[in-house]
């Protein structure tokens, strides 16, 4: 999942170097935690987090396969 | 962004050669810009003149949408082939194939977040805006009839028994299709109310309007 959130988030930003994802598993969930460069912080969240939501909404899609609930932080 | 490079060396050829190394790219990926093509100038000694080109990468739309697209797709496990079409400005991608309703997701919802994020990303890459329709199979299309059909069936009961009626709450694109679906429908109006992602469309009885 770490390297799809990797992928998502470097495809959107204008410092593709600068974005990490560390994965914190759980028993039944994952706990992405994205980061990217200060810079960047608007292309993953957009207007009213409309990025964001996208995000979140296709990682959870593609976590359905996996029977994992995918929770995406955006962390500074 | 698309990147360029301008080369000068002694002779055209060659400056195409280094710039397309440096770019790391083919010469059918390429759109070369011959700048000067320069002279030996005498003997090779006096006046000789070095050749420039100008190379920039071409754009390749479809290269970009497989590479953000397929590293998705192998996560929800599933092959979808892809027809992108080009029409106005409008970019349209439909996917096809075995058992890719995952794609789609509860309503739309993810087939939306998807053809959201593929726009952003085309739209790095493009001058003009270039609107981006992402469906899958005729998903979007048979949605649009059952919308209509929805829009007119509610539209009667409200010119009938003169009370509005809320609809559920939809995206904005299928907002715009309940709209525009009654745009003349007799003694009805419709607006949306409430705030994103809940917001709905009123189907209002507005006696005399549609006319």
């Amino acid at each position: 999942m770490k390297e799809l959130l990797e992928h998502i988030a470097r495809s959107l930003v204008d410092h593709p170097e600068a974005v990490s994802v560390n994965e914190v598993e759980g028993e039944h969930s994952v706990i992405l935690e994205l980061k990217v460069s200060e810079d960047d912080m608007g292309k993953v969240i957009g207007k009213q987090g409309r990025i964001a939501k996208a995000i979140r909404t296709v990682m959870k899609a593609s976590a359905i396969r996996e029977n994992k609930r995918v929770v995406v932080e955006i962390i500074q | 962004m698309l990147r360029s490079i301008t080369k000068e060396a002694k002779t055209v050829d060659e400056a195409i050669r280094q710039a397309l190394e440096e770019l790391g790219i083919d010469k059918d990926q390429a759109e070369i810009e011959i700048i000067s093509e320069g002279n030996k100038g005498l003997l090779g000694l006096i006046g000789s003149k070095n050749a420039v080109v100008k190379v920039t990468e071409k754009l390749n739309i479809e290269l970009i949408v497989q590479e953000f697209l397929e590293p998705i797709f192998e996560k929800m496990a599933i092959e979808a082939d892809m027809e992108i079409t080009m029409e106005d400005g409008q970019m349209n991608i439909r996917l096809t194939g075995d058992d890719i309703g995952i794609v789609i997701g509860r309503r739309g919802e993810t087939l939306d977040a998807l053809q959201y994020l593929l726009s952003l990303v085309i739209n790095r890459y493009t001058q003009d805006y270039t609107r981006v329709i992402l469906d899958v199979a005729d998903y979007r299309k048979k949605r649009a009839e059952t919308l209509q059909r929805l829009a007119r069936r509610v539209a009667e009961k409200v010119s009938r028994t003169r009370r509005n009626i809320t609809l559920e709450a939809m995206n904005p694109y299928e907002r715009r299709i309940i709209h525009s679906s009654l745009q003349g429908f007799p003694n009805v109006d419709t607006h949306s109310v409430g705030e994103e992602p809940n917001r709905k469309v009123v189907i209002r009885y507005a006696p005399g309007s549609g006319k």
